[in-house]
């Protein structure tokens, strides 16, 4: 069987140990040779990248997040190991691991070593689809000769050049196609690499459960409970139009994924569906000021985001969650594409105003989505607000200004709130 | 109820009626369409809650009676009918069914109680007056490609009807505006109109209305109320409640002081914009004029799909000036013009621009430019 070290990247017939280097990281798959999907997760990522810019925190269990209302964003794993995961609220995760050292994220930064990750997989293949900062999908499909390797060994050899020069560690997956490219990469985490052949692929999904499936959340999961699905046998019973008319679009999807096929294609073009920015209050509040100083803050981060990315969005989005967590959404269609923070805001302040008077709120979001290109947006007036495109100047005025001195040398008076 | 009337006569009251019901209805009553038979007349009666309107038409009415039916149900069936085909109306109370039958063909409907049919509450019309057909075709028909879309500014969705100023004297006003492009249509004020208040004629009733004014020699009568506005003919009442709110104070957005004037063939100009557009991505059609002596280059430059340019002899003795245009505007506007030439008066780049026809004051429009 076909075998691959990921220390030193030697190919050998299968063995418990590198003939070359004794390393026992070892990779044998009848098919690691041929596959050429790939998911490549990086482990805990946003902890990794705080461990290695600070020693200090090497060996410890650190936690990403912020405040005492907060959840956790990410957990190294020694954190992990007791218990604490993503998505947990603080004051849990601290109850299980009080001796974790608690960082507030810093976005900034990921975003500069989730490039350096990136620059380091477009060497290896044209066709890379991030998901977020800190996983992607690769398709090698017609690189073997290109590299003179096959990508099993690229692959090892990116992980590799991921530790030794940006100090990250990251987790492959490699199979044929990308739904179970990014199963493979989960399956052996941290430092991983896992492999699904086509031979074995309905065997290994049989008796998983069908939340393994991307996208599958809470609802969809309670709508295939109550279908009786909950393992990939289950959905193998299914009549493909049973699917169809039972879940849509969905079950069509469901009854080729059931069966492991996957045709979607990786594409380094996906676009960004949209931008949005989301806080957690520290109390609950329906202070109308405290919630407008919000709503402008999100609306000024979520706008430099889009000019940081040269691009506009169409539809803006408020995003609410009461005291009881029961969330509510409202959207509006813009007449013309928009990156400006005025504009966002005005709109989200809106659609605020629309919602009226609902109680406390735990949580507000602002977002831009049905994104396009800078270049068209905000190119037209308003004959009716003579003042908008004076405040456009000034907004223009203000962001020279944080390009020069930083981004709080001039702020809103609302901002303050 | 049991009449009798001639096919053609019945599709035209019933297509009337039926235009005006949602077709995503909830309450099943709003769906229907009242027919009330009395005399020598029917009258179909449809609303949406927002516009009622009434339609008579001539009728052999053996029994009087009323109920409703299914409008778009009764529209189709009629519709299908051969011409000249006279049709029976039939409804028994008890059945609860409507029998339509005309020569072989026999159809029965399902009624709802007539007692559950909303009529709109009357008005007290502090205004009515008459109106000719072509004038308020032409103050609706030329405003209303301006009318908003968007709903956090309701009160942009139909057009603004009043009394105005105008060179001293007072003049029925037509405006609407979308905050992009705005249109100020005048006409000779109507004995009776002189105290009317401003009224914001929804959007729907503008499309509906427009089917009242064909005939050229159709007398309109407009009665007006705060809350309501009501066009008739003879056969048609078409009531409608107006948009409750303010229409924001127009007269500032009118540029007043636009020195550089442009004259140009209108349909020239139109064809030579449509052409140009097409190679500018679909969403945000920019066309940039290029102004210089007597000299028009109409360019388009679309980074991921290409360009195009093309020149027009044009009037224009001013500065050199470089402006953008949605060119979807631009069309719009340009497509008013049916007499003269396009007088276009700009100011700069970054100014609105204002468009009429000839030296002819009482149909302008005003077009905010765009970034190019």
């Amino acid at each position: 069987m076909p075998a691959l070290c990921r220390d030193c990247l030697a190919t050998f017939d299968a063995g418990a140990r590198c003939p070359r280097c004794r390393s026992p990281r070892i990779t044998a798959h009848p098919e690691l040779f041929d596959l050429t999907i790939a998911h490549m997760d990086c482990d805990a990522f946003y902890a990794s990248v705080e461990k290695r810019d600070n020693p200090e925190l090497e060996g410890k269990p650190v936690i990403i997040g912020g405040g005492r209302r907060g959840v956790v964003s990410t957990a190294c794993y020694v954190a992990r190991i007791k218990g604490v995961k993503s998505a947990m609220p603080m004051f849990q995760a601290l109850k299980l691991c009080p001796e974790a050292v608690v960082v507030r994220g810093r976005m900034d930064r990921y975003v500069e070593i989730s490039k350096q990750v990136r620059a380091l997989m477009d060497e290896l293949t044209p066709i890379v689809e991030p998901l977020s900062l800190d996983e992607a999908f690769m398709d090698f499909s017609g690189t073997q000769r290109l590299h003179g390797a096959p990508p099993a060994v690229m692959l090892a050899r990116l992980t590799k050049r991921m530790k030794d020069e940006v100090g990250i560690t990251g987790s492959i997956g490699l199979s044929h196609n990308k739904f179970l490219a990014k199963v493979a990469s989960d399956l052996d985490k941290p430092r991983g690499f896992s492999v699904i052949g086509a031979a074995e692929t309905t065997e290994f999904l049989r008796h998983k459960p069908v939340r393994l499936i991307w996208g599958i959340g809470p609802a969809a999961q309670a709508s295939l409970d109550a279908a009786g699905i909950r393992t990939f046998n289950d959905l193998m019973r299914w009549d493909r139009r049973d699917l169809s008319d039972r879940f849509g679009g969905m079950g069509e999807r469901l009854w080729h994924l059931a069966r492991g096929e996957d045709a979607r294609r990786v594409s380094s073009h996906t676009p960004v569906k949209g931008l949005s920015n989301e806080t957690t209050f520290f109390d609950d509040t329906s202070d109308p000021d405290i919630l407008d100083g919000h709503i402008w803050r999100l609306s000024e981060k979520v706008s430099a985001r889009a000019k940081a990315q040269d691009k506009a969005g169409r539809v803006v989005t408020l995003k609410l969650k009461r005291a009881n967590h029961t969330g509510l959404t409202r959207r509006l269609s813009l007449h013309q594409p928009t990156q400006l923070a005025d504009t966002i805001y005005r709109t989200a302040r809106g659609l605020f105003d629309q919602v009226g008077d609902q109680g406390a709120y735990r949580l507000l979001g602002v977002g831009i989505s049905d994104l396009v290109a800078a270049r068209d947006a905000d190119r037209e007036g308003d004959l009716l607000d003579p003042g908008a495109g004076k405040r456009a100047k000034a907004e223009e005025a203000a962001d020279s200004i944080r390009k020069k001195f930083g981004k709080d040398a001039i702020l809103k008076g609302r901002a303050l709130r | 109820m049991k009449l009798s009337i001639e096919r053609g006569a019945l599709l035209k009251a019933v297509a009337q009626a039926q235009s005006v019901v949602e077709r995503r209805n909830t309450i099943p009553i709003l769906a229907n369409v009242l027919i009330e038979a009395e005399g020598d007349t029917v009258q179909f009666r449809a609303t949406d809650l927002d516009i009622e309107v009434v339609d008579k038409a001539p009728a052999q009415v053996e029994r009087a009676g009323s109920t409703t039916v299914s409008a778009v149900t009764l529209n189709e069936i009629v519709r299908k009918l051969p011409d000249g085909a006279l049709v029976t109306l039939t409804e028994e109370g008890a059945s609860g069914r409507l029998t339509i039958q005309a020569g072989r063909s026999k159809f029965s409907l399902a009624t709802l109680p007539k007692e559950d049919f909303p009529v709109m509450a009357s008005s007290d019309y502090t205004t009515n007056f008459s109106c000719p057909a072509p004038v308020l075709r032409r103050l609706f028909d030329k405003s209303k490609f301006a009318i908003s879309t968007e709903e956090t500014r309701y009160y942009l969705n139909g057009v603004y009807m009043h009394v105005a100023d105008s060179d001293g004297g007072k003049v029925l006003r037509c405006v609407a505006t979308d905050g992009h492009r705005l249109a100020r249509i005048d006409a000779d004020l109507p004995e009776g109109a002189e105290g009317m208040a401003g009224v914001i004629v929804p959007r729907k009733t503008v499309g509906e209305m427009r089917k009242l004014l064909d005939d050229d020699d159709m007398k309109i009568a407009v009665s007006v109320s705060e809350t309501k506005v009501r066009f008739a003919t003879p056969d048609i009442t078409l009531t409608s409640k107006v948009i409750d709110g303010t229409f924001p104070d127009y007269t500032r957005v009118i540029p007043q002081g636009n020195t550089r004037k442009m004259e140009v063939d209108a349909a020239e100009f139109a064809r030579a914009v449509d052409r140009v557009a097409t190679v500018s991505s679909e969403r945000s059609r920019a066309v940039k004029l290029s102004l210089d002596e007597d000299r028009l280059v109409l360019s388009v430059n679309a980074p991921d799909s290409g360009a195009a340019e093309e020149e027009l002899a044009v009037a224009y003795s001013d500065e050199r000036l470089e402006i953008g245009f949605n060119a979807k505007y631009l069309l719009e506007i340009a497509s008013q013009v049916d007499r003269e030439n396009a007088v276009f008066m700009f100011n700069s780049s970054g100014d609105p621009t204002l468009m009429r026809e000839g030296n002819d004051t009482s149909a302008i429009y005003v077009v905010m430019p765009m970034r190019v």
